[in-house]
């Protein structure tokens, strides 16, 4: 098997899985407890809190554990908009191609009387600090910009954004789950004041995340019960998720510098070797991207046929089709880099990882190409496209 | 459990009845590329029978799947049955489709359907135009069918 869907999940680090392994067996105590073994896992829990915040340059007071990215995006969001809200500022700016978790967080605030700008994002999948800039009102009170996007890979200016905010004295908070782990970020030197991760995308255990809130902002509890992350999230603390995710992140942080460039080398060889296609075009930026993310769409096909194909090669891929979406429009991402729907049907992102290795980068690009020639000679629509019944979209 | 039962990914991975008739004696088109999927099917009619069918599909795997099953249950078979072919009866035929991809097998329907249309227009046979009221399956197609 070939596993590039990387965006999706990954494979959990050997370091990881035995990070975790002393919680799951002998280490079972609650950190709440006040005898010493409840007291270990405290320390534990701690210890974790410490080595997470090293990793994103902040303070281990800053740092709250979560389920996941989209628990953090959602308490991030909701903490920075009631706070706007006790001094009357109810307007949210955002991003057309976030993450649902923000999008719909920022829906149901639509509900309670927030008003919300989503700034459009040019072709490359490129949001700007003048956008954001210029979006800016008195009673803005939130800007929430994605650190890296999950379909097209696309990297924003965070630090430039992040100063506008601070110049107009508005929260910025980046929902950095494709980014953790694999770019480097140092909040604090970055300016950003509130940012949210998830472990699974960076080799550590699903179902585990965290949310960095700088000092000074009161964070608002989403799930009200005991005291656990100074009573902003309450539960017993997912312990040997959480020590899995520090071991992932230290890991993944440790390893960046030498990993990143040789997965960007092999993320570019599929890119060319995919740009061969005809009728087929690169989704994003073409250098301001993730070191493993390659995005295409290929006129003429549709992306679920695809990856069915390619999973019988045994390679394991995503797509932004609508029949992949369970929904009647195709990614809400490609439409707004401006893709029509009948090419953003035939999306295909491949995500690859540490492990992948150049071998399987070449079976990939082989693979990919004869399935759409497969797809493309029964398609009607590849047809019209051919007799000029139909207008192409992309340059042969 | 899988998306799709085994005969859907068996006629998906195997479709049969793939490619087009050069001389056919009519063509039916259902779908839209902004819908993400367009069926074509190509009938050759000798003596009121489907001699034979042959399909070309722009869709997701259920689609390709409908389209070559719908081929196959009218192969050899008198016009009118061809006519009567419901989508059911395609879904059924494959052991089902999940509930989201039903109108992979109404698309199906439908392209026969304008083949068999086509054929009698070419051929100036007479029919009850009530037999071919059009469908609108998804909003981008009644934009589409407002704009033009």
């Amino acid at each position: 098997m070939i596993y590039a869907d990387n965006a999706a999940t990954t494979k959990m680090s050997r370091k990881a899985v035995e990070a975790m392994l002393p919680y799951m067996t002998e280490q079972y105590g609650n950190p709440s407890s006040l005898y010493s073994f409840g007291q270990k896992a405290k320390e534990a829990l701690e210890d974790a809190r410490e080595r997470v915040a090293r990793c994103l340059g902040c303070d281990k007071g800053e740092i709250t554990f979560t389920s996941g990215g989209s628990e953090s995006d959602n308490q991030a969001i909701r903490t920075a908009a009631h706070l706007g809200a006790r001094k009357n500022k109810k307007h949210i700016i955002s991003t057309a191609f976030e993450h649902h978790a923000v999008l719909h967080t920022l829906d149901r605030l639509k509900t309670e009387g927030f008003e919300i700008t989503l700034l459009d994002v040019n072709k490359n999948g490129i949001v700007t600090a003048r956008q954001v800039e210029e979006a800016i009102r008195e009673d803005t009170c939130l800007v929430t910009v994605m650190y890296a996007n999950n379909e097209i890979g696309t990297i924003q200016p965070i630090e430039e954004i992040a100063r506008i905010c601070h110049e107009k004295n508005v929260i910025f908070h980046t929902d950095a789950v494709q980014a953790a782990g694999h770019l480097p970020i140092s909040v604090h030197d970055q300016g950003i004041d509130m940012l949210s991760l998830s472990a699974h995308k960076f080799h550590g255990p699903k179902g585990v995340g965290a949310l960095y809130v700088k000092r000074g902002i009161p964070l608002e509890g989403l799930i009200l019960g005991g005291a656990q992350e100074k009573g902003k999230r309450a539960g017993t603390e997912n312990l040997a998720s959480i020590a899995g995710m520090a071991a992932a992140l230290e890991e993944s942080c440790a390893n960046m510098a030498s990993a990143a460039p040789r997965i960007a080398a092999l993320r570019d060889r599929i890119i060319e070797g995919l740009d061969r296609i005809p009728y087929g075009e690169l989704n994003g930026d073409r250098d301001r991207r993730l070191p493993g993310n390659v995005s295409f769409c290929f006129e003429g096909i549709e992306g679920e046929s695809l990856l069915l194909l390619l999973d019988d090669k045994g390679i394991c891929a995503s797509s932004g089709s609508a029949c992949t979406s369970g929904s009647l429009d195709p990614s809400h991402v490609l439409l707004a880099i401006g893709r029509p729907h009948e090419v953003a049907h035939g999306s295909l992102r491949l995500t690859i990882g540490e492990e992948t290795t150049a071998e399987e980068a070449g079976t990939i690009v082989r693979a990919v190409t004869e399935t759409v020639t497969y797809l493309r000679n029964m398609s009607p629509f590849w047809r019209d496209l051919n007799t000029g019944k139909r207008k192409h979209v992309f340059a042969e | 459990m899988a998306l799709y039962s085994d005969k859907v990914m068996d006629h998906f991975r195997n479709p049969r009845n793939v490619g087009i008739i050069e001389d056919a004696d009519g063509v039916g088109e259902a779908g839209n590329p902004v819908c993400g999927d367009i069926m074509k099917i190509y009938l050759k009619i000798a003596d009121d029978t489907v001699a034979d069918v042959k399909f070309e599909t722009f869709g997701c795997g259920s689609a390709i799947a409908s389209s070559s099953m719908a081929t196959e249950l009218i192969k050899g078979k008198p016009v009118s049955e061809a006519m009567s072919l419901t989508n059911k009866a395609v879904a059924e035929a494959l052991d089902g489709l999940p509930a989201y991809k039903m109108h992979c097998s109404v698309l199906a329907e439908e392209a026969i359907k304008a083949a068999v249309r086509d054929y009698y227009d070419r051929h100036g046979i007479s029919y009850d135009p009530a037999l071919f009221r059009e469908h609108i399956h998804c909003a981008h197609e009644a934009d589409e069918k407002s704009s033009s």
